[in-house]
Formats: C-alpha cells, structure tokens, sequence
C-alpha cells in the first residue's frame, strides 16, 4: 500500500489535544495512586484488624480483574456514589472524572503493594528508636520510616509510572480522547488509520524507551551510591 | 438486587444471559491458554538466548523485548488487527480479512476466527517479552559456577543449558510465571477492543440488555477471582513437587 504521512501533520491539534488528555491523566493518575497507595499500605499493615482487613481486600480484589473491567467497575459505580454522597439528583458526572476515579483506584491498588514491600524493608528497629525518642505514629512514619522506604523504592516505582502511563491508553474503552482515541477518531475520519495507528505506536516506544532507559541509568547511580 | 436475570432468556446464541457469562469465560480461557504457549516458548527461547555468548542472536533478542515491553498492549492489539493486514502482501492481507474469519464456524462466538487469532498473537507476542525477561532472570540467578562445573565435566554449551541450567531455572521461576499467566488472563479483556467477546465483554453486553450493571459486573469479578485463586493453589501444589530438596526452601518463599 502506499502510505500518506500528510494526515499526521493535518491532524497535528487533535493528536496534540489527545496527548495532553494522556498526560493529565497520567499525572493525577500518578499522585493519586501513590497518595493513597501509602495510606493503603499503612492500613495493610496497621495491626488493627479493621484496618488491615478492608486494605487487604481491596488491593487483592482490585489486583485479580482485568483493568479495563476495574474501569468499566468505577465508571458505573462513581456517578452512583456522587450522587450518595453529594445528595443531589441528576448531577452528571463526566466520563474524565469517572476515568481519573478508576485509575487513581487501581494504581492505588498497584502502588500500595510496592510501598508496602518498601516499608517492610526497613528495620523493625527504626520506628521502634523513634518511638523512643518520644515520636508519635504518623512523626515515626512521616520521618523516619517513609523517607527511607520512598528512596529504597525509587527505582521501581518509576519502572510502574512508565508502565501506568501505558496503561493510560485503556481510556479508549470508555471513548475517551486520549492520544490513542484522538488518533483512533482521526484515522476513522480520514480513513488513513494505518499511518496514525504506526505513527501513535512509534511515540509511545520513544516515550517509553527513553523513560524506561533513564529509570535504568538512575537505578545504576542509586546502587554505586550506596 | 435481582440475581434472576441470569436465568432470562438472552436475546441471541439461544441461551440463557447465564451462557452467555459462561461463553465469555470460555473464549477469555481459550484466548489466554493459546497466547500463552507463544509467550511460554518463544518467551523462554528469547531469554535463554538473552544469556548465550551469541552476540547478534543476543541483540536481536534485547531489541524485541523493548520494541514490545515499551508499546501499549491496545496499540499493539490495533497493530495486528488493523494495520498488519495492509502492511503484508496484498494477497495475504485479503485472506486475513475474507477468508481467515469464514475458516472455522467458531462455537458460542459473535466473532470471527481473525478478531480471534489477532488477538491470540498479540497477547502472546507481547508476553513472550516479559516471559523473556523472566527466564533470563532465572538462569543468571544460579551461581556461575553451575556453567563452568557443567563445561569441565565436558558438557557441550547446549548441554550444560538442557541439563544442568534450565531445569533449575524453571523450578525457580515457578512464582514469576504463574503471575505472568494471570498477566495474560487479565490482559485478554484488551481482546474486546478488536471485537472478541470474552468475559469483560459479555459482563458488559449484559449489563446493556438488562440495566443490571451491578449484577453482571459482580458475577464477571467473581469468575476471575475464582480462576486467579484456583491457578495460584495449584501452582503452589506444582511448585511444592517440583522443588529441589535443599535448594528452593518452601512453596512461594523463592530461593
């Protein structure tokens, strides 16, 4: 076949548009998942039961399904909640709210069994001195016990960005514009969707090999320094 | 709540909306359990490659496991399906797109044998590269003096690796696999993008023909609880049997 690569040029806003929805999505995707990731993994592995138990459910329910069924799960169910919570009627909740919902829920999931792995790896010792020193739970864990683990983790937590912002593609199945749905549309529009789909997946491999081998060079830097 | 509707009538396939969460786990089973022999073999032949002194095969190895591992699995799954037809001779991309689908009559399917074998290909070839990953883990996790013992007996190098390398690293790579396996289980759900109706897919259908979101996504989360649990005993068992006495300490404790 004969390829035109004009339509890309042509289509330069939407695919633009399309990749800012990507990285919003990515970025709050991003904090929310590690901000509430923490917490999920301080409750995991809080010795109150009421804690740990709903933790625990939650991160292993949310890591056994598919994350496009996690995503068609809060889509459904967040417009219900809203309403609960905020009473009113009718109130319509947008599809991105409902996708940045989902995705903060399930990177929660992902990244709280990467803090958890990260908290565990400091010795039992250390919140024991600062408790000794007179600190409270959340000034052992705040300062001492988090700072660490957060360092330990580095590593593997940016190889889950990279992977997150793959994920973020997986809005497609809600008919969000993201770069994959921006393209999507305009490959449909133009009917050059050969060209759009090649030139969509050359600038995730860039993105994502260049991100990928960065995480690899800090990760040999953090390993001589210790 | 109404758990009666499973027992309705659905409006096509002549069964209940019940077989039609049993049709969907089906294809989700099968679409898995064949995308899994490509990413088990090619995936461990990449791998062991990964550790040979070969340099090109080595390089074209490493090359294929970023080209995969560094692409969305839904842009990958369009790749197959939309763009590899056009991108192959023109003979073959028609028989991809005409006759491929009318080949064989698939059972319980409201799709064709290409949506089929696109999404199969896909899924295998893009866990072939994290499976690649882990088998070369599993063999550079063994002490080197392995290879040289297995040398100075006079092994040949494919030797050394049918003997005395693989059927360690196999053992050990017992826990990483199973989560792979369940990786390509979940990561099927992508299949309904290009059209294969499997379990998500079919929860959804449901829930469209019925407005029992909750119901149709609960009985779908169940079954992939079900089988996520019922696969990790029984790799648990697997491994259990198959450890080395004094080597791998106990089951899911790695070495």
């Amino acid at each position: 076949m004969d390829f035109d690569w004009s339509v890309i040029a042509k289509n330069k806003a939407v695919l633009w548009d399309g990749m800012k929805l990507s990285l919003q999505l990515f970025g709050i995707a991003l904090a929310g998942g590690i901000v509430f990731g923490t917490l999920l993994a301080m409750a995991r592995l809080s010795r109150f039961k009421v804690l740990s138990i709903p933790a625990t459910g939650f991160v292993n329910l949310i890591r056994s399904i598919p994350f496009i069924m996690a995503i068609f799960w809060f889509y459904f169910l967040t417009p219900v909640l809203m309403q609960k919570l905020t009473g009113q009627q009718g109130e319509a909740v947008g599809p991105f709210t409902s996708a940045i919902v989902a995705f903060i829920m399930v990177e929660s999931a992902y990244y709280s069994e990467i803090i958890r792995a990260g908290i565990q790896s400091i010795p039992r010792g250390q919140p024991w001195a600062a408790y000794a020193l007179g600190m409270n739970y959340w000034q052992a864990m705040g300062t001492v016990v988090l700072p660490q683990a957060f360092r330990n983790m580095l590593p593997i937590m940016l190889t889950q960005a990279v992977i997150l912002f793959q994920d973020t593609s997986l809005v497609y199945v809600v008919g969000l514009k993201d770069f994959l749905g921006a393209a999507s549309k305009a490959g449909q529009l133009s009917g050059r969707i050969v060209e759009l789909y090649i030139f969509v997946a050359f600038v995730y491999f860039v993105i994502c090999f260049g991100a990928s081998w960065g995480v690899k060079k800090l990760n040999e830097r953090i390993s001589i320094v210790r | 709540m109404d758990w009666k509707v499973f027992l309705e009538q659905a409006p096509s396939g002549g069964m209940t909306y019940l077989g039609w969460l049993a049709s969907g786990t089906m294809w989700t089973l099968l679409v898995s359990i064949f995308a899994w022999v490509i990413a088990f073999s090619l995936g461990s032949v990449l791998g062991v490659v990964r550790t040979t002194p070969l340099k090109i095969p080595r390089a074209i190895a490493t090359a294929y496991v970023e080209v995969f591992r560094n692409i969305p699995l839904l842009v990958q799954m369009f790749l197959w399906y939309f763009v590899m037809p056009e991108l192959v001779p023109e003979r073959l991309g028609n028989w991809l797109k005409q006759d491929l689908p009318n080949l064989v009559d698939l059972p319980f399917a409201q799709f064709s044998m290409w949506e089929f074998t696109a999404a199969v290909l896909c899924l295998g070839l893009y866990t072939a590269s994290r499976v690649a990953e882990q088998v070369r883990a599993g063999i550079m996790s063994l002490p080197r003096g392995q290879t040289n013992a297995g040398l100075a007996m006079g092994y040949t190098l494919p030797q050394v690796y049918r003997y005395v390398l693989l059927p360690m690293a196999y053992r050990l790579i017992i826990p990483p696999m199973t989560s792979e396996f369940l990786t390509i289980f979940k990561n099927s759900s992508t299949a309904l993008t290009i059209g294969v109706i499997e379990l998500t897919a079919q929860s959804r259908q449901i829930s469209e023909y019925t407005f029992k979101t909750f119901e149709a996504f609960t009985a779908a989360t169940l079954i992939y609880i079900v089988i996520t649990l019922t696969v990790i005993y029984s790799m648990r068992w697997l491994e259990g049997r198959l450890a080395v006495p004094g080597y791998i300490s106990q089951a899911g404790g790695g070495h």
